[in-house]
């Protein structure tokens, strides 16, 4: 019915990349577990930066403190997780669940509300005016970051994954994490509900359309502004939640990983369209793949094979591969 | 005579940046009538209008719709006291389908379900474009296809006041004739419209009463007929006769 002419050049990168690695790869086995772990790595990253790419697409704020939710949700899991450890010992799955679960709602809650007064008091005040954004951010960020320190303390915690996530089902030769498979269900839940919310409800389409022209959204009678602090406060939760997985998929987290993994998520926003949802799956999805493979064939490059893959992409696509219009 | 006035401007004074944009422009919208706004671009015309939808605020003077005081409010609350406005460039959401840019107009509707059935056909009727793309991209649409849009859009729902900055713009002039039909037909059912326009004829063809802006303020106010009927006053105020 809609989208008759969808640009699907963008969405095939993601096979062409993983069709491109596999003859300098060579095995198929592990050509399959590398393919799975950037995968579940892109889902992660796309639940941590597709708030990122709305709040920059609906009020032109960059905000470079979205680190610290990140953070702030692993270690509120940290604290939820080592308080139920009957739970997270069980080899049974459900019985995870039943601890992860609430793990990642305190997480969601807690990085929603941190991130709700972080809009009311370090964004609201610089609208429209990029430099101070990105220096009150960075700043919010550090602030933030040393006060996870006073609470949790400066060391690297564990963040041991539970029971029954642990491990590997085999695919023939090829060795599949159980809980890498699971990130990219709950990445794509997360995606799913995203794009139900941004097609099929109002709220959705106020959003898009806030993103293309916030002046005429406000014209046509909508408060933006009320808007805009509930995608930043969703965006923020969903940074938490993001968090949880992020730390469950390297089983430790430390006070500088939301500063770690910011730089991730700018890449991949710009490689998507500063402001596009799909754009960021794009993008995440290959940046997680690139991640891994690279890591596998030359570690050394693997640092800076992210920064060149965006480079590659703005070459091909200035605007990144979804441009957003009007703006 | 202050009564039968839906909108009014007293001394409005606008600056953009730096620059003094308009220098106390006095403005009356009579209630039921069609106001043409002209004058020579740079006028001041197009501010005037973002001014009165508090886009650009007044930086002295009052503004007044149905009697209240409107000067300091935000533009969303301006236009939720059913003021609906089309800017000089539509204000089209490009990357929506054709039926998304009405459903967001449309205030009191969730969904495309609860949008008046009557009231879409009616105006399919005036503006057939907008049923036959309903479910295409709006950035699709040909220019006059998307200003057909910008004014379907506006009158969704049934607004008070109708404030349209150049509906002739870059338009053909077929479609032309098909817009002047529509707004006349928009003016039966009783709503006050408001329009900047360069294009004399559709002016002459819609207007009631008429005011010519230069320079930032209003220098002639009066009804349409009386200027249509006085070549001279067109000349000095124009610069053209019609």
């Amino acid at each position: 019915m809609k989208n008759t002419d969808f640009d699907w050049k963008p969405v095939a990168l993601v096979p062409l990349l993983a069709l491109l690695v596999f003859p300098l790869i060579g095995s198929t086995s592990t050509w399959l577990t590398l393919t799975v772990a950037g995968l579940a790595m892109g889902l992660i990253v796309f639940v941590i930066a597709s708030g990122l790419t709305l709040v920059f697409g609906l009020m032109d704020v960059l905000n470079f403190g979205h680190g610290l939710f990140i953070a702030l949700g692993a270690f509120m899991a940290t604290t939820v997780l080592g308080s139920m450890t009957d739970w997270t010992q069980s080899d049974q799955l459900w019985r995870n669940m039943v601890a992860v679960f609430p793990a990642m709602l305190v997480a969601m809650a807690v990085a929603g509300a941190v991130g709700l007064a972080f809009e009311r008091f370090i964004v609201k005040p610089v609208y429209g005016q990029h430099l101070k954004q990105i220096l009150i951010t960075m700043g919010g960020m550090i602030i933030g970051e040393e006060l996870i320190k006073v609470i949790w303390g400066p060391q690297q915690i564990p963040l041991p994954l539970p029971m029954a996530m642990r491990g590997s089902i085999l695919i023939g030769d090829a060795a599949i994490e159980k809980y890498r498979l699971l990130a990219v269900v709950v990445g794509l839940l997360v995606f799913g509900a995203l794009v139900w919310t941004l097609n099929r409800t109002k709220i959705g389409l106020l959003i898009r359309a806030g993103v293309q022209d916030r002046e005429m959204v406000e014209s046509l009678g909508y408060r933006i502004r009320r808007l805009f602090v509930g995608v930043f406060v969703m965006g923020s939760a969903l940074a938490g939640l993001g968090g949880v997985m992020w730390g469950l998929y390297q089983q430790t987290v430390t006070p500088q990983m939301g500063a770690q993994v910011n730089v991730l998520i700018f890449i991949v926003i710009i490689i998507g369209g500063l402001g596009s949802t799909a754009g960021a799956l794009i993008g995440a999805l290959l940046v997680g793949l690139m991640a891994n493979y690279t890591g596998f064939l030359a570690p050394k490059v693997a640092l800076f094979s992210n920064i060149a893959l965006m480079a590659a992409i703005l070459l091909w696509r200035p605007q990144g591969v979804y441009p957003v219009t009007n703006r | 005579m202050n009564s039968e006035n839906l909108l009014t401007l007293s001394g409005v004074h606008t600056h953009i940046g730096a620059y003094h944009i308009l220098h106390g422009v006095d403005l009356a919208v009579p209630k039921g009538q069609v106001t043409l706004l002209l004058g020579r671009n740079g006028a001041g015309k197009s501010t005037t209008l973002r001014t009165i939808m508090g886009l650009w605020r007044a930086s002295s003077g009052k503004l007044h719709f149905a009697g209240e005081d409107i000067t300091a409010l935000s533009t969303p609350e301006i236009a939720s006291r059913n003021i609906a406005y089309v800017p000089e460039n539509m204000g089209i959401f490009s990357d929506l389908t054709v039926r998304e840019n009405m459903l967001l107009a449309a205030r009191s509707a969730a969904s495309e379900r609860q949008m008046d059935p009557a009231r879409l056909q009616w105006i399919f009727g005036l503006f057939p474009a907008v049923e036959k793309f309903w479910n295409h991209p709006a950035g699709k649409l040909s220019g006059g296809q998307k200003q057909m849009l910008a004014v379907a859009r506006a009158i969704v729902e049934p607004r008070e006041l109708l404030i349209v900055d150049e509906p002739s713009k870059g338009l053909a002039p077929a479609i032309i004739n098909n817009m002047i039909e529509a707004f006349a037909e928009l003016k039966r059912t009783g709503v006050t419209i408001l329009l900047v326009e360069q294009n004399i004829r559709f002016a002459q063809k819609l207007g009631d009463s008429v005011a010519v802006m230069d320079n930032g303020v209003v220098v002639h106010s009066g009804s349409m007929a009386a200027l249509s009927g006085d070549a001279a006053l067109q000349k000095s105020l124009l610069g053209l006769a019609i």
